[in-house]
């Protein structure tokens, strides 16, 4: 089965709930879209990102009421340099979603999802610890795997596999 | 939602409190889980759960190796269900690069990774049983799981860091005479549960230890991201085997029990059952196996075959290359989601066109599932927790990784 090439643009994807949802509440908050690989992919503006995720649990037709993951992607030295993932599963319509927003380096913080899912709080604390995205609003937000008096944040891309020796 | 963010436990915070440390050496955490208690007498006033003591970096890791060197690594993240962490992987890369894997290819893997769940619960009940105080129950058990680990060993040379799924397919053809074998186990398994349903189900002292202990209502289930039994136990219904299908398991038919009471009880019934439905699952892959090749047709991708390697010069170049320099995946995100024993365990690979992996992320299921434990326990007794512990069944390598 060869690869189809993604759709980007939002005029064709104007018919998936989620789309159609956030643009029904506020289009300036999608800032792209992408569907590849039969997964949808919505980059949203940093300011609605909890606004967003409480109308998609919300809404009867997007019913996104799991939380499956939070986690980040470094793009290091590109600029924003971090993607932080949220992926989302509809139990009741058996269909996932993956939000995303980028967050450049001087300042990686973004509000945090808890007072939505509350699963977002490990999720979140990972996050922080592993790449040093600042969650604001979560209830605790301290190391989760490693040790509390750590330096740097271990997945960033300018972290060496080796660690500093 | 409120209720269900846990305030931190640090010191008392009443007059009449203390705090309690649990782990990380203790035998009933399963590892090397630390759990802070704030008890009042014996009731546990608040809990707070603390991990990283098995974190070995894993997502780090992965970046620094080609695609196919990542295989062994997923094992070493959930080791009781290595088979479900290579399935879960290779689906991904698999999705990533577009290719059509073979249908004897995902029998067996359907087929090995149902061994894989029954290897899994079979642990987990040995050891809750051991925890609340039923000794005999883990000889029982591990006089089963020992076949099937002499299965995985005949299947891929390894008892547990099998590594036996490769991108495309499977490392190798099985055996001769493995199918008798499982067929064998399988015809005698179900007694075997009967076996332990004896020991245990009906039994008054397990009944009182567990019946109403550490509750979970199917919202809190659903908001703290609970999943697999743990969340089918508080009676949502829900199984990506059956929901959202991977690898042909929509030409299975099987039953996902569901119970309501939402308590240690129910988990416990849950996956006694799933034990019987996985061996049902194995059962019709035995059956209905189909014969042609065991990888996809894909020479720059899939590792040729060691007999074709001999005597086709593109079969050892295209060996050389896989193994000196991997393969160039086109640039794209996936995630993949299987029902790995303990609920869903998925695998983000993010590919930016080379030929390692620019990012590969777990979902581990009991991250998420070991967040309901303050919601469980708070309010009841020391002993609970240790029940409660069990009930969510936790892998540390896989909540740490």
């Amino acid at each position: 089965m060869p690869l189809a090439p993604p759709i980007t643009e939002i005029e064709q994807l104007k018919s998936h709930p989620a789309v159609a949802r956030l643009l029904a509440w506020n289009p300036a908050s999608i800032a792209e879209v992408k569907f590849d690989r039969d997964e949808m992919t919505i980059y949203l503006d940093r300011s609605s990102l909890r606004e967003a995720c409480a109308l998609l649990r919300d809404d009867a037709d997007c019913a996104f009421n799991f939380l499956s993951d939070v986690t980040c992607v470094d793009w290091f030295p590109a600029e924003p340099r971090f993607e932080v993932v949220y992926h989302l599963l509809s139990i009741s319509k058996k269909e996932r979603v993956r939000l995303k927003v980028r967050l450049d380096s001087a300042s990686p913080a973004v509000e945090s999802a808890t007072s939505v899912w509350p699963a977002a709080n490990f999720f979140e604390r990972e996050v922080f610890d592993l790449f040093g995205i600042r969650f604001t609003g979560h209830p605790y937000l301290r190391r989760l795997l490693m040790p509390e008096n750590w330096e740097g944040h271990p997945l960033r891309k300018d972290y060496p596999v080796e660690g500093y020796r | 939602m409120a209720h269900l963010t846990p305030t931190p436990v640090l010191e008392p915070a009443q007059d009449r409190t203390m705090i309690l440390n649990m782990g990380p050496q203790h035998p009933s955490t399963h590892g090397v889980l630390r759990v802070i208690l704030e008890i009042d007498g014996e009731t546990v006033v608040r809990i707070m759960p603390d991990i990283g003591f098995l974190h070995t970096g894993i997502e780090k890791t992965c970046e620094a190796k080609f695609y196919h060197q990542v295989v062994p690594l997923t094992d070493r993240i959930d080791y009781l269900c290595p088979l479900t962490n290579n399935l879960c992987y290779v689906l991904a890369v698999e999705k990533l690069v577009g290719l059509e894997i073979p249908p004897k290819a995902q029998w067996m893997r359907v087929l090995l990774n149902e061994l894989t769940r029954i290897n899994s619960h079979l642990v987990w009940l040995g050891t809750h049983a051991l925890d609340i105080g039923a000794m005999t129950v883990l000889l029982y058990c591990f006089r089963e799981r020992e076949e099937v680990l002499k299965m995985f060993e005949m299947i891929s040379g390894q008892r547990m860091m099998t590594s036996y799924f490769r991108i495309g397919g499977l490392a190798l053809e099985p055996p001769l005479g493995f199918f008798e074998r499982v067929r064998d186990f399988t015809s005698r398994f179900s007694n075997r549960v009967d076996e332990y349903e004896n020991l245990l189900t009906g039994n008054p002292i397990w009944t009182a230890r567990t019946k109403g202990v550490a509750r979970l209502t199917a919202e809190d289930a659903t908001a703290l991201g609970a999943s697999g039994p743990t969340m089918r136990g508080s009676g949502v219904d829900f199984d990506l085997r059956r929901d959202m299908p991977y690898s042909g398991y929509e030409n299975f038919k099987f039953n996902v029990p569901v119970m309501t009471e939402g308590d240690v009880f129910a988990r416990y019934i849950c996956r006694v059952r799933e034990l019987r439905e996985s061996n049902k699952i194995v059962q019709q892959a035995l059956d209905g196996m189909p014969e042609g090749p065991i990888k996809a047709n894909a020479p720059g991708i899939v590792l040729p075959d060691r007999e074709k390697m001999k005597t086709q010069m593109e079969a050892l170049i295209y060996h050389f290359k896989i193994v000196t320099e991997g393969f160039a995946v086109p640039a794209g995100e996936v995630y993949q989601a299987v029902e790995s024993p303990r609920g869903e365990m998925g695998y983000y690979v993010v590919s930016d066109g080379a030929a390692k992996p620019y990012r590969v992320h777990m979902r581990a299921a009991c991250l998420a599932n070991l967040q309901t434990l303050p919601k469980m326990c708070e309010g009841r007794l020391i002993a609970d927790v240790v029940a409660a512990i069990g009930s969510v069944d936790i892998v540390l390598g896989e909540i740490d990784r």
